[in-house]
């Protein structure tokens, strides 16, 4: 298989991450597209370390996968404790911080 | 000498700080006995540092000691050296001595007053900075002490600062004291550039190698005596002298009379060579006294209030030493300058008591008929009175009479200043005796009650003022014109250090005649006022009104400089308030913090608290990031 076709399926998967992030306004919803865009640059790591027989692109990926890991747990006691308050988790109307 | 001479300065500044520090805490003897203990102490030092240098001879009088190096920079160096010379140890004795006997009158003179430990303090701080002065090598530490007695002069004569006259007259004598001190700057900065240092024998030594007369020395000369002027009350800078009446009567004793106000002329006096060299300035400094003299004792003759006469009457003799100095003979100014401390110290100090006994009396028109209460200051007030009229063999005679016959011996149009100097002796006769006559002879004209109560003055008052009486009869006798010349031959060495000036050498065997002929005029003055003021009735002269008025008021310079000066000034600073203060500098700086406001307004919707928003903020920043090197890339390509 052509390294082209991982990477354009990285490119693709993190495209759709990145609009879903942009996009939806359901926080677990934008946090399953950062999860996604992390495992695309996961596939483009991987992609490039057998193009470039290195293993260093996969050691790489082990430590995205633990950071995401750390960070969901974070964002999403976040989430429960807003919901917790709020009863509402709409992004849109979490502006307190304006102006 | 080394070894000791710093504790002249050492012991008032141990004063102040004790007295200022502590003073409140301590009963009052003990506050009043380290305040004049200090300047007793520093008398003592004097003393023997005056019998070491008349021990020696020749040039080796000349001791400048040299404590450590206080500013260098550059070729510019400024020791702080100390200069111990004949000259230096005549003013240290007046200044420690007539200083200590006003320090122990004080004691008495300030009994009931709340801040008697301030007082104390600052007249230490006085004592200071006028050792300062007069021990300087140099015209920096000179000019240091010249601004630290204008504070001490400051702070004395505002010292009841709840009185808003006296507020206003220490701030009319420190404003034009301070014009003295720019005059002072400039002849310093003048002397840096032409001669490169500003030691005095630096200074001297070069001056000599200037052509004879030259304009910059002129100047130097000119510049030195606006301070001198400002300093000493003479025309024109003597409006505030007068006010600093508003200061307790020591304060005008110690200050603007005996010590402060002859700093002038100590001036005139250490930088005599170059005025020697600069004849012209010269003439203007003997104008200035001999037309200073008239004109103050001519305002004297009319005043009503006790300390007023006096202050003129200061302004008066001292402008006779600055005549003096202004025919070159220094040192026939300065035995006037040491003789004056002794008699005007005895005349305000009496005043003082004679103040003291009426309860804050000092309009002579309430005076009267005391003689008997206050016999004591009776006889030393009298003593005074003839001593400064000139009556021999008191001490005013024979500096009075040298002054006046060196200014005879000079010769050409001289003699106009020797009959304005006669003349005014006339007048200081008659309106001190007026003043004595309408305080002790004659019927009290006050209240009756405060009358009855008046009594003569503690003896911690009367002593010092006796000590100086028997100082103003006998002080004399250390020059007179029949060949005892103790002390001109002391102060020989430091007038003839420099080879190329000569000061005024002519022997003054002098002009017997003319010498009667002005103790004549002084006599005649003493009778004209004895005539109109003696007796139990008063027959004063009718002046024509406009006459009495304008001596009265002062020939109105007050008021010609409030209009022509003072307001002037006032105006163009309240004009550059409104005008560059308020519209241009508070204007920008208020402008920059508004507009800081204005664009923080403007640029705040950016934050919308919206996280969608900012996430397409990143979003648009990283492929902005991405997108320019690549761009960038291929143009360049």
């Amino acid at each position: 298989m052509q390294t082209q076709s991982y990477l354009l399926v990285g490119a693709i998967l993190f495209f759709i991450g990145a609009l879903g992030v942009l996009i939806r306004r359901n926080p677990l919803v934008i946090f399953m597209s950062i999860e996604m865009m992390l495992n695309a640059v996961n596939l483009t790591l991987v992609a490039y370390a057998k193009h470039l027989s290195s293993m260093e692109g996969q050691i790489f990926v082990f430590f995205v996968m633990t950071v995401a890991a750390a960070e969901v747990v974070v964002g999403l006691a976040i989430i429960v404790s807003i919901f917790r308050t709020r009863e509402n988790i709409d992004v849109d109307l979490l502006n307190s911080m304006k102006g | 000498m080394q070894n000791y001479a710093w504790t002249l300065l050492a012991l008032p500044m141990l004063g102040f700080v004790i007295t200022g520090g502590l003073g409140r805490r301590l009963p009052r003897t003990l506050t009043g006995a380290i305040g004049s203990g200090v300047i007793g102490v520093a008398f003592l030092v004097a003393l023997a540092i005056f019998l070491q240098v008349r021990g020696q001879t020749g040039q080796h009088t000349y001791n400048d000691l040299h404590y450590y190096n206080w500013l260098d920079a550059g070729s510019f160096h400024v020791g702080m050296n100390l200069l111990v010379d004949p000259l230096t140890c005549v003013m240290l004795l007046i200044v420690t001595g007539v200083g200590f006997l006003i320090h122990v009158y004080s004691i008495g003179y300030m009994a009931h007053d709340a801040n008697f430990s301030r007082f104390f303090s600052y007249l230490n701080l006085f004592i200071f900075s006028m050792l300062l002065l007069v021990l300087a090598d140099n015209y920096l530490i000179l000019i240091i002490g010249w601004g630290m007695v204008g504070l001490s002069s400051y702070l004395l004569i505002g010292f009841w600062f709840d009185r808003p006259s006296a507020v206003a007259a220490a701030r009319k004598a420190f404003v034009m004291n301070v014009i003295g001190d720019v005059g002072m700057m400039i002849a310093g900065y003048m002397m840096f550039v032409q001669f490169g240092t500003l030691g005095y024998d630096g200074v001297f030594s070069k001056a000599q190698s200037m052509k004879p007369d030259s304009a910059l020395l002129n100047v130097i000369c000119l510049m030195l005596l606006v301070g001198a002027v400002a300093k000493s009350a003479q025309i024109p800078l003597y409006t505030w002298l007068p006010d600093a009446m508003e200061g307790p009567t020591s304060v005008s004793a110690l200050i603007h009379a005996a010590t402060m106000v002859t700093a002038g002329v100590y001036l005139l006096a250490r930088s005599h060579v170059l005025y020697l060299l600069a004849p012209f300035t010269l003439s203007l400094v003997a104008i200035i006294g001999a037309v200073g003299a008239i004109y103050a004792a001519s305002i004297a003759l009319v005043q009503t209030d006790i300390k007023r006469v006096l202050a003129y009457s200061t302004m008066s003799q001292i402008a006779y030493m600055f005549l003096g100095c202004g025919v070159g003979a220094f040192g026939a100014g300065m035995f006037h300058l040491m003789t004056h401390a002794f008699f005007k110290a005895v005349l305000f100090l009496g005043a003082g008591s004679v103040i003291h006994a009426l309860l804050n009396e000092q309009d002579l028109r309430k005076m009267g008929g005391l003689r008997d209460k206050l016999p004591r200051t009776y006889l030393l007030m009298g003593i005074g009175c003839l001593a400064i009229s000139g009556i021999p063999p008191l001490s005013g005679f024979f500096s009075k009479d040298e002054i006046l016959g060196r200014v005879l011996a000079a010769g050409n149009w001289y003699i106009i200043l020797w009959i304005l100097g006669v003349i005014t002796a006339g007048m200081t006769a008659f309106y001190m005796f007026r003043l004595f006559f309408l305080t002790f002879h004659g019927r009290y004209n006050g209240p009756p009650d405060v009358y009855e109560l008046a009594h003569e003055a503690p003896n911690v008052m009367v002593v010092p003022v006796g000590i100086l009486g028997v100082l103003s009869i006998v002080g004399g006798f250390v020059q007179t014109p029949w060949g005892w010349n103790a002390f001109d031959d002391f102060l020989a060495p430091v007038f003839s250090r420099y080879p190329l000036v000569h000061a005024a050498k002519a022997p003054l065997v002098g002009n017997v005649p003319a010498l009667i002929f002005i103790v004549v005029v002084a006599l005649a003055g003493i009778y004209v006022a004895y005539v109109m003021y003696g007796g139990a009735e008063r027959r004063p002269y009718r002046a024509p009104e406009w006459l009495y008025n304008l001596l009265y008021n002062k020939y109105y310079v007050d008021e010609i400089y409030d209009a022509g000066i003072v307001q002037p000034v006032r105006a163009t600073a309240s004009a550059l308030y409104s005008l560059v203060d308020r519209s241009g500098v508070d204007a920008a700086v208020n402008g920059v913090a508004r507009l800081v406001a204005v664009v923080s307004r403007g640029v705040s919707p950016v934050e919308t608290g919206y996280v969608r928003t900012y996430a397409l903020s990143i979003f648009a920043g990283i492929v902005l990031v991405a997108l320019v090197p690549v761009v960038f890339g291929t143009l360049l390509k």
